[in-house]
């Protein structure tokens, strides 16, 4: 059982600059791209805001750009272009996986990178329909003041399931946005808070514009996506990896998670593990990457599952990684 | 706290913005005044009143409204109509010419790719947008096409075995035709 849709304006400015003057002079307003997320959950009733700016009716947002500076993506680029792209899947093969991992084929026809990057965080207990919702005394996240996953929580633990943004971290990338107050750039680590609620630090009518990704430094790069039915479904646990060594020993690791906190994180305190062999990572890699993973109970899966899928997929594409790294040196 | 569903507070009056749109639909060129809150596929089922698409999970979770925009597959549950203001969208009604059924939805009678019929219209227009890029597709690669697409009839078996039947050369043909 769905509601009808909020009765928003819709707009569908022709340049960025148009659709900053809109979402400005609308407050509440927000941005609409693929609407694979967004008008899903405005059909379950989740938020009414008063307008949308339509992303996708800007030329020039979606360009894909190869330099020496790395990569250059519009906000706009739809995902089955971005895990297509030859050149994207050489140089940056975690962001390809991650793109092409994305929900289903006809998803990702309309599924934007910004938007991916953005989408709102999920929970077993307000990915429901209105009625199923309204039956539970709604919760933290949508109408209600009761978290029921963590009780008496003040905050919302909603959790992020963005498949992109881990394999971005890895990579080093950053954002470029365009508010009120013009443009910046920032850390892509710095557009996420660990909050479901709150879990952009975008300010209001601020929209994410671009995404620059370093030019490839010699690691093996990669993302694995655990989920209930691998042909559709949000991940229950992902993993992006980027490693680098450097004869028999451990040059540089960098690890993220997705789907098991309110933001993608890169899991902490892996130097320790530097100028080691592969058997000797694999065990603490597997143990920083537990203790990381926060997971409550958000998901049909438990808790327990994630963290140890999580590590045990760790594991797996680190072995992957370490064999591809001595392929490519010899 | 018991709050009342928000479809019920809307009294399912709220005054709603109204806006021309124009799109090519199934080769015809169409205007209409349509609600700027409107989702695709209640466009082309309530004002074209083609209801060949069809409104399964209304989420994006099984393909059944799958259509065409410019020759790529579109869920039109997730899209809003206006988003496709002054594109080609295709539909189910617009693959048979001169009342004859395509290639594609032939095999799919042939090889009893359909059974209930409620996935098929989705099926087929996935698999159309993956015929026109790749005429002759392996079938990993037609099963990677359809893993959107949900049916609880055949197994699929079928499915993929009628999309092969429609592969091959002679999909050039047909475009000629």
């Amino acid at each position: 059982m769905t509601t009808l849709m909020p009765p928003f304006r819709l707009h569908r400015p022709a340049s960025l600059a148009e659709a900053m003057a809109t979402l400005s002079s609308t407050p509440g307003g927000r941005p609409l791209a693929g609407g694979t997320d967004l008008l899903v959950n405005l059909r379950r009733g989740m938020g009414a805001p008063p307008a949308l700016v339509d992303l996708t009716s800007i030329n020039g947002l979606d360009r894909i750009d190869v330099g020496a500076d790395g990569l250059v993506l519009g906000a706009t680029v739809d995902l089955a272009r971005l895990g297509d792209d030859p050149r994207v899947r050489a140089g940056w093969p975690a962001l390809a996986q991650a793109a092409a991992a994305v929900a289903g084929p006809t998803h990702r026809e309309a599924a934007t990178l910004g938007g991916n990057l953005c989408q709102d965080t999920r929970c077993v207990f307000v990915n429901q329909s209105e009625w199923w919702r309204a039956a539970n005394s709604y919760c933290l996240k949508v109408r209600g003041d009761t978290c029921h996953v963590v009780k008496k929580s003040e905050r919302c633990y909603a959790v992020y399931a963005g498949d992109v943004a881990p394999a971005l971290l890895v990579l080093g990338a950053s954002v470029e946005t365009a508010g009120r107050d013009g443009t910046r750039r920032l850390p892509l680590a710095d557009l996420f808070r660990e909050e479901g609620r709150t879990h952009l630090a975008l300010e209001p009518g601020e929209v994410v514009t671009a995404i620059r990704v370093p030019p490839p430094d010699g690691a093996s790069t990669g993302y694995r996506k655990v989920r209930v039915r691998d042909s559709i479904d949000f991940p229950l646990a992902g993993i992006a990896m980027s490693l680098r060594r450097s004869g028999d020993g451990l040059a540089s690791l960098r690890v993220a998670l997705t789907g098991i906190a309110s933001a993608s994180v890169l899991v902490p305190d892996l130097d320790t593990m530097l100028g080691r062999p592969w058997a000797e990572i694999a065990g603490p890699l597997a143990e920083a990457v537990r203790k990381a993973c926060n997971a409550v109970k958000t998901t049909v899966a438990t808790p327990k599952y994630r963290r140890r899928v999580s590590a045990a997929a760790a594991v797996a594409l680190g072995a992957e990684l370490w064999a591809g790294q001595e392929e490519s040196a010899a | 706290m018991m709050l009342a569903p928000q479809d019920e507070d809307q009294g399912g009056a709220a005054p709603r913005a109204k806006a021309i749109l124009m799109i090519t639909l199934n080769g015809r060129a169409r205007q209409d005044l349509v609600d700027e809150t409107m989702l695709l596929v209640d466009y082309l089922r309530e004002v074209c009143g083609l209801t060949g698409t069809k409104q399964g999970c209304d989420g994006g979770e099984c393909g059944a409204c799958t259509v065409l925009v410019d020759d790529r597959p579109r869920l039109a549950c997730s899209t809003l109509a206006h988003q496709v203001a002054g594109r080609r969208v295709e539909t189910i009604e617009g693959l048979a010419r001169n009342g004859r059924m395509s290639r594609l939805q032939q095999a799919f009678h042939e090889k009893l790719g359909a059974q209930c019929g409620f996935c098929t219209p989705g099926m087929i227009m996935a698999a159309e947008a993956l015929l026109r890029r790749n005429p002759d597709p392996t079938p990993e690669r037609i099963r990677a096409a359809l893993s959107g697409n949900l049916c609880r009839c055949t197994g699929y078996v079928k499915i993929v075995e009628s999309v092969r039947a429609a592969a091959g050369p002679a999909v050039e043909a047909e475009a000629a035709r």
